[in-house]
């Protein structure tokens, strides 16, 4: 599952923040995954887990989904990310590479494929909390 | 707010030899095809080679592998299917036919997503097939590839060149490192173009000439391999 090199990368960038910030110990890292990208939690929360055991014992890693906004640049139309109504390989592509949104979804109102994604994009750190 | 993709990028990469960016300032002038004839080229010397297609908006690797049928494999990250040999990535694994319209930050954000999933085994040479121009993908390149190496391609049209010629200079103010400039579609003798890459201070590789049976081995790869185009790469990109 594509969600382990998902967290591989948010444990490396932990590690990273954690380094130039002097902490011993980081306690929680905050993390958001936007809609767009349909990461399987559980997947997500247990490649985490297994990964933690590398200098992450007893974090808390505490995850969140958020809501996908998108914007149209043509006629300013916004609106949030649903898959209902996409053919599954289509949600399975955006699951990869988010951008590919634009090869397969249109704004609603105008039919442009020139919108821009305001939020909920993929996997970022909001924040990380830890003890020097 | 921080995006954990980059902090992975240098592992997905570490053990790969040499990345070698196929590069132009200039579209049309021959960048995939001699990065893909160069990348078999590599795999029949006996080398563990993968070949990167970062021309999302115009993909043509595939075309030129004839790569069809083949998808990369999810299992803790995307496994790059193996093509000719080659170890292949292609963004339209996920766009299919389908047309795909990207802004500058799409392109970037879609170059890190793959940089950052993509799990390469340990390659002797990565090549990667630029879009054209010193833009998005150029610019992240130099910025997220520690070692990347350029390799430029030109026509001999003072049109090409001349953006080529800033390509170069730019990035020999980045400290970047370029391998040279390679004359592609030549189609007369005159060395303007080596003596001018001379002036540059930059290693002139080797001209290769229009060659009219090229189109027709699109999509065959021992085809496009008996071609005097692919004999010529192999000539002066076989030991790089
Ligand atoms: N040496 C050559 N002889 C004949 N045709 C060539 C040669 N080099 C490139 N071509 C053709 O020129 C066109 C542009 O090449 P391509 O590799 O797509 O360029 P780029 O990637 O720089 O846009 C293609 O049709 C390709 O087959
Ligand atoms: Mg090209
Ligand atoms: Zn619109």
């Amino acid at each position: 599952m594509h969600e382990w090199a998902l967290a591989e990368a948010v444990v490396a960038a932990a590690r990273q923040i954690a380094k130039k910030e002097g902490l011993k110990e980081v306690k929680e890292v905050v993390i958001k995954v936007g809609e767009l990208q349909q990461v399987e939690l559980e997947i997500f929360e247990f490649a985490l887990s297994k990964l933690e055991a590398q200098g992450f014992e007893g974090t808390e890693f505490n995850i969140s989904l958020a809501k996908t906004e998108l914007q149209c640049r043509v006629c300013e139309h916004k609106w949030l990310f649903d898959k209902t109504n996409l053919a599954e390989d289509t949600v399975e592509a955006i699951h990869f590479v988010p951008e590919v949104i634009h090869s397969y979804v249109r704004c609603a109102k105008c039919g442009s494929p020139d919108f821009k994604l305001l939020k909920g994009r993929g996997v970022w750190i909001e924040r990380l909390r830890g003890a020097k | 707010m921080v995006d954990p993709r980059k902090s992975i990028i240098d592992q997905r990469l570490g053990k790969i030899g040499r990345i070698i960016a196929v590069s132009s300032g200039k579209g049309g002038v021959g960048k995939s095809l001699v990065a893909t004839t160069f990348a078999l080229t590599l795999v029949q010397k006996g080398y563990n080679v993968g070949l990167f297609d970062l021309d999302f908006t115009s993909p043509s690797t595939h075309i030129i592998l004839g790569a069809e049928d083949v998808q990369p494999i999810e299992e803790k990250g995307i496994i790059p299917p193996v093509v000719h040999g080659l170890e292949y990535m292609s963004l339209v694994f996920y766009t299919k036919d389908h047309a795909t319209p990207l802004r500058g930050a799409d392109v970037s954000n879609a170059l890190i997503e793959l940089f950052a999933i993509t799990i390469w085994s340990n390659l002797d040479f990565l090549i990667i097939d630029m879009p054209p121009g010193i833009g998005d993908a150029m610019l992240d390149l130099i910025r997220l590839v520690a070692n990347i190496e350029f390799l430029i391609v030109t026509t001999s049209s003072r049109l090409a060149f001349e953006t080529v010629k800033k390509q170069a200079v730019l990035l020999q103010d980045l400290k970047v490192s370029t391998i040279g400039i390679l004359e592609n579609m030549k189609m007369d003798n005159n060395g303007c173009i080596q003596a001018q890459t001379g002036e540059l201070g930059l290693r002139f590789l080797g001209g290769i000439s229009f060659d009219p049976t090229v189109e027709e081995a699109i999509g065959d790869k021992s085809q496009l391999l008996g071609t005097a185009f692919a004999r010529k790469v192999a000539e002066i990109l076989g030991e790089p």
